[in-house]
């Protein structure tokens, strides 16, 4: 399973610092050291970046591609830098993400911005009319993106399906719905549509030494039913991935799986 | 409309490992397909018979196969030049079955000695096999690495009890090396990731999950192969990507379809026909199963298979 390191976000203090002062670094720092735990690819969230946001991500991405082997995840809702990152982005270690479309019209440019660039691109599975209600609806959603990626030129390989990971705290049963549309949304295309989350989401407003309990048993569940990635501290979640690769049949176990 | 066959690609692929020096050395591995399916994918090197030559003389072989090499298998030199100028060997894999404490107690010293010699005397590229005894491997095999620097030969078996000084020898010397475990793909699987971990590169690692003959556990060796395969090309599993290896030889020439007289058994019919088909077709399933390089005695079977990998390639 891949995981996208979380960990480069402007929420945090540090992060949003460094950025501002285009301090290299903490970030690469930041990035090898979830490179290191297993990440294989990056999240480079710098937020809406309403001021200088097309220099920021191509900072981002070529101070990230520095030090680590990796593709990234070009976290934004502004789609001027997004392409700007794409134009940066080295693909040697494979093709950048860009989080994220949705089925707001306002965000259908993106999936263009995806096919021109040949990026992949995660589809969120909300709309602009509040969150959905379960995975049927989530599916509803899914194949209305699915459909605008169509109609981009994105190849449906491309596009990583988001059924949105709710707090356990405040939405409980969304847990369970989120785990059933990652079965269902696989069964949208063949080959399966691939899928993605947010997955500390779940546990977010959650006590501290709560949180990874949460979100690795959280993981477990979803790997089972077949997720393709997810957005996450590689430290708290690597054990958990490799375990349930294993489990799953996707690698070979030997008594030093965890090292490898 | 003409018919299209089905082709499977994979995202992995093996490692390409050279073996020897000079316009001799083999190449065996870095395909991307299964065995003998070039036409899905790579598959740019053939896989390799080694005659098996023996430090002390073959006297626990067979009858058939030690006629064979009868007035050479005296003196390693001789046999092991008569393999090459004779009978076309592309390798010779030197096993120093003396050594063994049961079968002479050969001292590391005289080992390398014939190391030294054989290694001079041939072109072809060189396999060094200890005595599978895990002890007195590791003594041996560190002088008979000592003596084989230089050579690009390849150095086995390192095993789950002896492996670390066998790697050091590897590593000090500059050899390829074999790692073997008992036929269970996991234990195959973490024995490479500790040589590995002790900083030998995955790229000139060759594995050995340990053979068997014909109607003696064949079919686990081909399982094991087959799964290992599976791991290096369709999960892309690094440490499972070395060139695989099978010996054998020893395996089937002590099985007694390889030694029972006719006039014993004769519905099992003609010895010489019926020992030459038992290595043949012990060989052939394991090269279908993945093995890169084999290890083999009659040169009879040899030719046999030889001409079947001819075959295969169109």
């Amino acid at each position: 399973m891949l995981i996208i390191g979380e960990k480069l976000s402007i929420i945090a203090k540090r992060v949003r610092e460094a950025m501002f002062a285009k301090d290299k670094g903490p970030i690469q720092e930041i990035a090898k050291r979830q490179y290191n735990q297993g990440a294989r690819m990056i999240d480079a969230n710098i937020g809406p970046a309403e001021d200088g946001g097309e220099d920021l991500m191509q900072w981002m991405v070529t101070t990230i591609q520095e030090v680590v082997p990796a593709p990234i995840c070009l976290d934004t809702t502004n789609y001027k830098a997004l392409e700007a990152g794409l134009k940066v982005h080295n693909n040697e270690w494979g093709r950048p993400l860009i989080n994220s479309t949705s089925n707001d019209p306002e965000r259908f440019p993106i999936l263009e911005l995806g096919a021109k660039y040949n990026s992949q691109v995660i589809g969120l599975t909300v709309g602009k009319g509040g969150l959905p209600a379960d995975a049927e609806e989530r599916c509803a959603i899914a194949a209305e993106i699915m459909a605008r990626a169509m109609e981009y030129g994105m190849p449906l390989e491309d596009l990583y399906l988001d059924p949105l990971v709710l707090q356990v705290a405040t939405s409980q049963d969304h847990a369970a719905h989120v785990i059933k549309a990652i079965k269902m949304f696989q069964e949208l295309n063949d080959p399966a549509m691939k899928t993605v989350v947010g997955l500390s989401n779940i546990s977010n407003g959650c006590p501290k030494h709560v949180r990874p309990v949460l979100d690795k048993y959280y993981l477990a569940l979803l790997m089972y039913s077949g997720l393709t990635a997810a957005i996450a501290d590689p430290a708290e979640v690597t054990e958990t991935a490799k375990t349930i690769d294993v489990f799953m049949g996707k690698t070979l176990y030997a008594h030093s799986y965890l090292e490898m | 409309m003409s018919f299209a066959p089905p082709k499977e690609t994979w995202s992995g692929k093996t490692f390409e490992i050279t073996i020897g020096n000079g316009a001799k050395a083999v190449k065996i591995g870095g395909e991307n397909v299964f065995s003998f399916h070039g036409f899905e994918g790579n598959y740019p090197n053939k896989p390799v018979i080694a005659y098996e030559v023996q430090d002390i003389p073959p006297d626990d072989w067979p009858q058939m196969a030690k006629d064979v090499y009868a007035g050479v298998s005296a003196d390693p030199v001789t046999w092991a030049k008569h393999c090459v100028e004779k009978l076309g060997a592309k390798a010779v894999a030197l096993r120093l079955a003396g050594t063994h404490p049961d079968k002479g107690d050969i001292s590391a010293d005289q080992a390398a000695e014939t190391v030294k010699k054989v290694a001079s005397a041939v072109d072809v590229p060189l396999i060094i096999l200890g005595s599978n005894h895990a002890e007195k491997d590791s003594v041996v095999l560190v002088k008979a690495a000592e003596a084989a620097k230089g050579t690009n030969a390849l150095l086995g078996k390192a095993q789950e009890a002896n492996y670390k000084t066998i790697v050091a020898a590897a590593l000090a010397n500059d050899l390829k090396l074999i790692a073997m475990s008992e036929l269970d793909i996991n234990l195959s699987k973490q024995l490479n990731i500790l040589i590995t971990q002790m900083g030998f590169d995955k790229e000139r690692l060759v594995t050995d999950p340990m053979s068997s003959a014909l109607s003696y556990g064949l079919e686990y060796t081909y399982s094991v192969m087959e799964r290992i395969k599976l791991a290096a090309l369709a999960q892309n599993d690094a440490v499972l990507q070395g060139p695989m290896l099978a010996d054998v030889g020893m395996y089937v020439w002590k099985v007694k379809e390889t030694q029972a007289l006719e006039a014993d058994l004769p519905q099992w019919g003609n010895l010489k026909d019926r020992g030459v088909a038992w290595e043949a077709v012990t060989a052939t399933s394991l090269l279908v199963a993945g093995t890169n390089l084999a290890i083999m005695r009659h040169p009879d079977a040899v030719a046999a298979v030889e001409k079947f990998i001819a075959e295969m390639e169109g």
